[in-house]
């Protein structure tokens, strides 16, 4: 059960989300955004559920739509905006961009292009946190799309005879990049597959924050004493394309405004805690006004930003002397 | 000091590193060997018994059996190495990187650069090749120069005892990811090993043999091949140098060149392929850098360009032997 102050937060983070997302598919509408972009938008429980269960010592392994689970994960937006524009000030000096985020300061691993891998990282993770004693769990995301790379089923049944403090969660948008997962992937369900595993898995709706946040708090308590990992399947809808550019003429016309109307996170959320008495909706409107202004600040600065210096090209190759 | 093996100097490294720093573990399959079974544990520490004993001394929280599941523990080691550990991954063959590639070369050889100098990650990924147990193409290969294409990564490939402990101690004490390169065929040669700890730093060459008359340039297993070939062709009157640099990456350029401006003469005797491997890249070099003093075109000695047969005929044809080393320094003496 969340305190007030943590819906609040939680609000916070799906709008920031939001708008940043809405404000990127404009942007790259007309032409300043760089490289590919993997937008968020409709997503946003998912990320904002599992972190609103995480500690400073925990990991979260972002996927390659990287910038709704960064954003929530506090890593900060300014940075976030200059890295996938590339620019000096980015989370990693302007080298990854979009699909790379990575801040291990705010607990966030690196944004991957190699779908899969983060839940292999992941396991490395959740083992040094046991190892070192430090409390800490993995969370490793990833996509439908990504499941049926081999070294995911490695890794699940890695993570399960080694009971490591991992949570894997799929966040299943119905589509890797333009094929359906009914089509790419066997079995009516992903979560199923966990049985394979020995591990236990859900399924939850991924439109509904609190779904989502207790399905993570479960799976965390279970991380946390030792039992092992656990598998959530976060079934939701995205609303663009596989990445920006992309006409998604392989989705059905009105899949994304059925889903604007009747199951966006952001309003169900609305509904739910101003059912209450507690929240109403003047005080998430004042978020609402607050939030458009930071991420006007956020892409003003982001896009005034300069490149990083042409000096940096050989910097940070090796940690250790490399004499060439 | 005593005579000890080069599996013996590889063990002796293991568990002094591990000693050393709680930081180190080791994972990978059959490390131990036995584990979940009624039998002995420590049944095998890998499949040559490199690494017996070790889980007695460190348990199985630090010497961790894998399943045959290289993507998933490699990226594993990459991730603990993340967190501040130090792990050793052990990769029973050089062959299986086929299946952690992706690891290997987009996960840990990407890791710092991409995400803007933030983290390290001191991983060592211990490998074993090389042919001549008669196990075909799938268990012989000496791909290692494949690894020193990549930014990011360091690759090692020790050519006996002495050199495989102390460049096996800089491995694991190095900030970035290394393969360590094992060859099959030398871990039962032996030579005085300190017992105490020493590093050996990554990227300076050993100078095996002072000739002066033509430069040998050999690495691993070859330098021995090479050795054979010197000690013949000085019976004949000619003196050769021989440098093995002990690391593809970083490589000792320097040593190398500094050898053939005073000879003027080289042969590159290598047991990667005739094509994109070492001995290609270290020609290249040299005629790049040193030109006007190479008096003769380049030798190379390298197995053909085929896949590893396992038939002992036509494996020892397919390894590099003295004679071919013998025959291409002295086309080289000849221009």
């Amino acid at each position: 059960m969340q305190s007030i102050n943590e819906l609040l937060a939680a609000y916070r983070s799906m709008r920031t989300m939001r708008d940043f997302e809405e404000r990127m598919h404009v942007e790259f509408a007309t032409g300043g955004v760089p490289g590919f972009v993997h937008l968020y938008a409709g997503q946003e429980a998912s990320a904002a559920g599992i972190c609103a269960n995480l500690t400073d010592k925990d990991v979260l392994l972002n996927t390659h739509r990287a910038h709704g689970p960064a954003i929530a994960r506090g890593a900060d937006i300014f940075a976030v905006a200059k890295e996938i524009y590339l620019r000096k000030g980015g989370l990693c000096r302007g080298r990854g961009g979009s699909a790379h985020l990575h801040d291990p300061r705010s607990g966030l691993w690196g944004a991957n292009s190699g779908v899969g891998s983060g839940v292999a990282l992941g396991c490395g993770a959740a083992l040094a946190a046991r190892n070192q004693k430090t409390g800490g769990i993995a969370v490793a995301l990833v996509g439908d799309g990504a499941i049926n790379q081999g070294v995911v089923s490695e890794a699940l049944n890695l993570a399960s005879i080694w009971k490591l403090p991992l949570i894997i969660a799929i966040e299943n948008n119905g589509y890797g990049e333009a094929t359906t997962v009914e089509y790419a992937s066997a079995g009516k369900d992903l979560y199923t597959r966990a049985a394979a595993f020995d591990i236990p898995g859900v399924q939850v709706d991924g439109h509904d924050f609190f779904a989502v946040s207790d399905a993570i708090e479960a799976a965390a308590a279970r991380a946390r004493c030792g039992d092992g990992p656990s598998l959530v399947e976060v079934k939701q809808l995205r609303y663009f394309g596989h990445f920006e550019g992309d006409a998604q003429t392989y989705r059905p016309q009105q899949e994304v405004e059925t889903c604007r109307r009747e199951t966006d996170c952001l309003q169900l959320f609305r509904d739910v805690v101003t059912a209450g008495e507690f929240i109403g909706e003047t005080e998430l409107d004042s978020i609402d006004s607050e939030v458009a202004d930071l991420i006007n600040r956020v892409y003003a600065e982001a896009q005034s930003a300069p490149y990083p210096a042409d000096d940096e090209l050989m910097q940070f190759i090796y940690a250790s002397e490399y004499q060439v | 000091m005593s005579v000890k093996t080069y599996k013996q100097a590889i063990n002796e490294a293991l568990v002094q590193e591990m000693r050393r720093d709680p930081a180190v573990i080791l994972m990978g399959e059959d490390v131990a060997g036995g584990t979940g079974s009624a039998g002995q544990d420590d049944a095998w520490g890998g499949p040559m018994g490199v690494t017996r004993g070790l889980v007695g001394e460190f348990g199985s929280d630090r010497v961790l059996d894998t399943p045959i599941s290289e993507a998933a523990y490699i990226g594993a080691a990459i991730g603990a190495a993340a967190s501040g550990m130090r792990p050793v991954a052990d990769l029973m063959f050089i062959d299986f990187a086929g299946v952690c590639f992706d690891q290997i070369v987009n996960q840990a050889a990407k890791y710092r650069y991409m995400y803007g100098g933030q983290d390290k990650i001191p991983l060592t990924i211990r490998t074993m090749m090389g042919a001549g147990l008669g196990i075909s193409s799938q268990h012989s290969q000496s791909f290692y120069p494949i690894f020193s294409y990549f930014a990011g990564l360091k690759v090692v490939i020790p050519s006996g005892p002495y050199d495989a402990k102390g460049l096996l101690i800089a491995a694991i004490r190095d900030d970035d990811p290394v393969i360590f390169c094992e060859h099959k065929m030398l871990y039962e040669m032996s030579e005085e090993v300190p017992d105490e700890s020493y590093e050996i730093p990554l990227g300076e060459a050993n100078f095996v043999r002072s000739g002066g008359d033509v430069t040998i340039v050999a690495f691993s297993r070859m330098v021995h091949i090479a050795s054979e070939a010197a000690d013949e062709l000085s019976k004949q009157g000619i003196e050769c140098d021989i440098i093995d640099p002990r690391t593809s990456s970083p490589l000792d350029t320097e040593s190398i060149l500094e050898s053939v401006e005073e000879t003027g003469r080289l042969v590159i005797v290598d047991e990667s392929g005739p094509r994109f491997g070492m001995a290609s890249e270290i020609s290249s070099i040299v005629a790049e850098e040193a030109f006007a003093s190479l008096k003769a075109p380049i030798g190379k000695v390298t197995p053909p360009f085929v896949p590893i047969p396992a038939a002992p005929n036509l494996e020892s044809l397919y390894i590099p032997d003295s004679r071919q080393v013998i025959a291409a320094v002295n086309k080289v003496m000849q221009s």
